[in-house]
């Protein structure tokens, strides 16, 4: 099989400076060709090699998941793009400021013609320093574009004071704490911060880690999107995780936007990874513990109006 | 039992063509073999002798013949016919320069084709009419007889008149339909959809659903037997060929043809007899005829050469076939 080809998802509401990005990445001097996929094909000015207008057209599988939502529109244009490989090395899709990144994120697992031939990279979603408070208070589209993203660049960094930077990433922070974050002024930042972030590859998920000390230190609990973690100080008991995590994902699919796990079954000398998109899950034995590494299991669930004593007390109970 | 564990093979039989590039598609155009490739340009291919003509600027996404012309849909926004000599001729150009998604041809020149989400036909005397649908179709074809066309979208088939000012009918099932395909006597529609099925209407006063399913992957390479009374299929480790007699293949087991451990990606049925042509992702060609499964081999498995396209030429004398790493060849029966 050859190598696939890696996604990069640009999220982000308007004017945020998604565009700015877009036009740095393909205008820099990275020796990369990129394939470019766009909404409102024809109106952002975009130069580059391979530019694609994309419809947005969401569906829902038709397999009785109700969250399962893809992009056929996504589906066909790459599947388009797959014939002429070799003419491009990455594909950036751009997703309109409206748009819920999930149907995008699934689109990638649900497809086996899409994961056959590419991979999510990242989900990379720019914000406005200045606006963002109050985007997320009129949109819940942002509010799920923070949640959902692997590298968040809060831009437009030089339009507010110090004081309210900080009040813009502790809020961005209680709604995900385990973003790249990156404060830019007209998204100047390393484009190779951006790519090649193999965010999705369970092999790279090797510490889920907040991206900064403390999350949760300024307890936005007013927030109806946040995250929250779970430790078990050693193992769990497969017998009962997997059905939990299953049902979990069942019935609270719907609002639960992103997972991520590292666990340590009982008797089991690998370590189990998993990965979740709403209803999606991933998951599977990764390498072995190293000696000195101490075995313990981590939950991770970001997502909108969750019962966090009611998940904590359910994974606990899978302690071995 | 030999000829069951090692078929007999045609492979002598077989001359190569150098593509070069992915082959979309393959089309005769009387002796000439034209091969559409994914770098837009179409290959023209005679007695030996091959010329490359530039049909698109970009890339070349789908593509459709009557026998006598190839048109074809690129990312240029461009729909393009290429007959057996000469220059390509412009049919049609999108101001926006959307993809080109899906054509078609009726064996009488009419054509069709979409740029996102509307549907343009155009009669054989070169009147245009256009549709707007509720999401890009992938998938057009004309009906046998009459100036009838289905459009494969969201949640069903759209059939349309487009002379006439009735509304189209709605064929509805959930799902996102792709491909699309009329049988040769025009009683069923049958498309290929996202959840790796087929499903098939029984047009009528009271159209009824026929759900073909089980397939391990998405079934994007249709074809119909001479008499029309089989429609084989790609997707799974075998060539899936229903039967159409009657009342349709509700409640009927497929036939399954050239099972191996590798994934059918094209198949073709020969345009006189109950032979079939069946394509791998693994780069084999199997030739079986239905009626005692006897195969035979006509290329063997060449790995990351997986077979894109098929075509008969129209007495079934000869056999074009193209692939994803640019390899092609035409097989010619012997003896006949």
């Amino acid at each position: 099989m050859s190598e696939k080809i890696p996604v990069t998802v640009l999220t982000g509401y308007l004017g945020a400076g998604k565009t700015t990005l877009l036009n740095r990445i393909l205008t820099e001097d990275h020796g990369k060709k990129f394939a470019v996929i766009v909404n409102e094909f024809g109106e952002t000015g975009i130069d580059g090699d391979l530019v694609v207008g994309a419809d947005e057209e969401v569906f829902e599988m038709n397999n009785g998941c109700i969250c399962c939502t893809v992009r056929g529109d996504l589906i066909r244009i790459l599947d388009g793009l797959m014939k002429r490989k070799g003419k491009f090395d990455a594909i950036i899709v751009e997703t309109t400021g409206l748009a819920d990144p999930a149907p995008v994120a699934q689109t990638f697992f649900v497809d086996q013609d899409v994961g056959d031939a590419t991979k999510l990279d990242a989900v990379v979603t720019v914000t406005d320093a200045k606006w963002l408070k109050d985007r997320l208070k009129d949109a819940p589209e942002a509010k799920n574009q923070i949640a959902f993203a692997d590298v968040i660049i809060l831009n437009k960094a030089d339009l507010v004071t110090p004081e309210e930077l900080a009040e813009v990433e502790a809020t961005i922070r209680a709604i995900n704490p385990y973003a790249k974050l990156h404060k830019t002024t007209r998204c100047d930042l390393p484009i190779a911060d951006l790519l090649d972030r193999n965010a999705f590859d369970l092999d790279r998920i090797l510490d889920i880690e907040p991206d900064f000390l403390e999350a949760g230190h300024h307890h936005h609990h007013s927030e109806d999107v946040r995250s929250m973690s779970f430790t078990i100080p050693g193992d769990v008991d497969p017998e009962k995780f997997m059905p939990w995590i299953n049902d979990i994902s069942q019935v609270q699919g719907p609002n639960i936007l992103r997972s991520k796990g590292i666990l340590a079954f009982k008797d089991e000398p690998r370590r189990f990874v998993f990965q979740g998109v709403h209803m999606i899950l991933d998951g599977d034995l990764q390498r072995d513990w190293k000696s000195g590494e101490k075995r313990e299991s981590r939950l991770v669930f970001i997502g909108r109006d969750l019962d966090e004593a009611a998940l904590r007390k359910g994974f606990m109970a899978c302690a071995a | 039992m030999d000829s069951i564990t090692k078929p007999v093979s045609l492979r002598e039989h077989v001359v190569p063509v150098e593509a070069g590039e992915h082959v979309v598609g393959a089309v005769w155009l009387k002796q000439t073999l034209a091969l559409a490739l994914a770098d837009g340009r179409v290959l023209r291919w005679q007695g030996g002798e091959t010329q490359s003509v530039e049909a698109h600027g970009g890339g070349l996404l789908c593509l459709a013949s009557d026998g006598s012309r190839l048109i074809s849909g690129g990312d240029d926004g461009r729909v393009v016919a290429i007959s057996a000599e000469g220059a390509p001729e412009e049919l049609a150009r999108d101001q926006k320069r959307r993809w080109i998604d899906a054509v078609t041809m009726s064996s009488s020149g009419s054509i069709a084709w979409n740029s996102g989400r509307t549907v343009h036909a155009r009669d054989d005397k070169g009147k245009l009419k256009s549709l707007d649908v509720a999401s890009t179709p992938q998938g057009l074809a004309f009906a046998p007889k009459g100036y009838r066309l289905a459009i494969a979208q969201m949640n069903g088939v759209l059939l349309w008149y487009p002379n006439t000012e009735a509304k189209p009918d709605f064929l509805e099932w959930k799902g996102s339909h792709l491909d699309v395909t009329w049988s040769p006597d025009g009683r069923f529609i049958v498309t290929s959809m996202q959840e790796n099925a087929l499903h098939g209407w029984r047009l009528g006063e009271k159209p009824s659903h026929m759900r073909m399913t089980g397939y391990p992957a998405k079934p994007r390479s249709l074809s119909w037997s001479h008499d029309g009374l089989w429609l084989a299929s790609s997707g799974a480790d075998a060539a899936i060929v229903w039967p159409f007699q009657g009342e349709g293949p509700t409640g009927k087991a497929p036939r399954e043809c050239g099972a191996r451990h590798a994934k059918v990606t094209r198949v073709a049925f020969h345009p006189k007899a109950l032979v079939l042509a069946i394509g791998y992702d693994d780069g084999c060609i199997l030739l079986v005829r239905l009626t005692d499964a006897s195969e035979l081999l006509v290329r063997p498995a060449q790995r990351g050469s997986g077979i894109t396209a098929f075509a008969w030429d129209k007495l079934g004398k000869r056999l074009a076939f193209g692939t994803e790493d640019g390899a092609a060849g035409v097989l010619t029966l012997p003896g006949g």
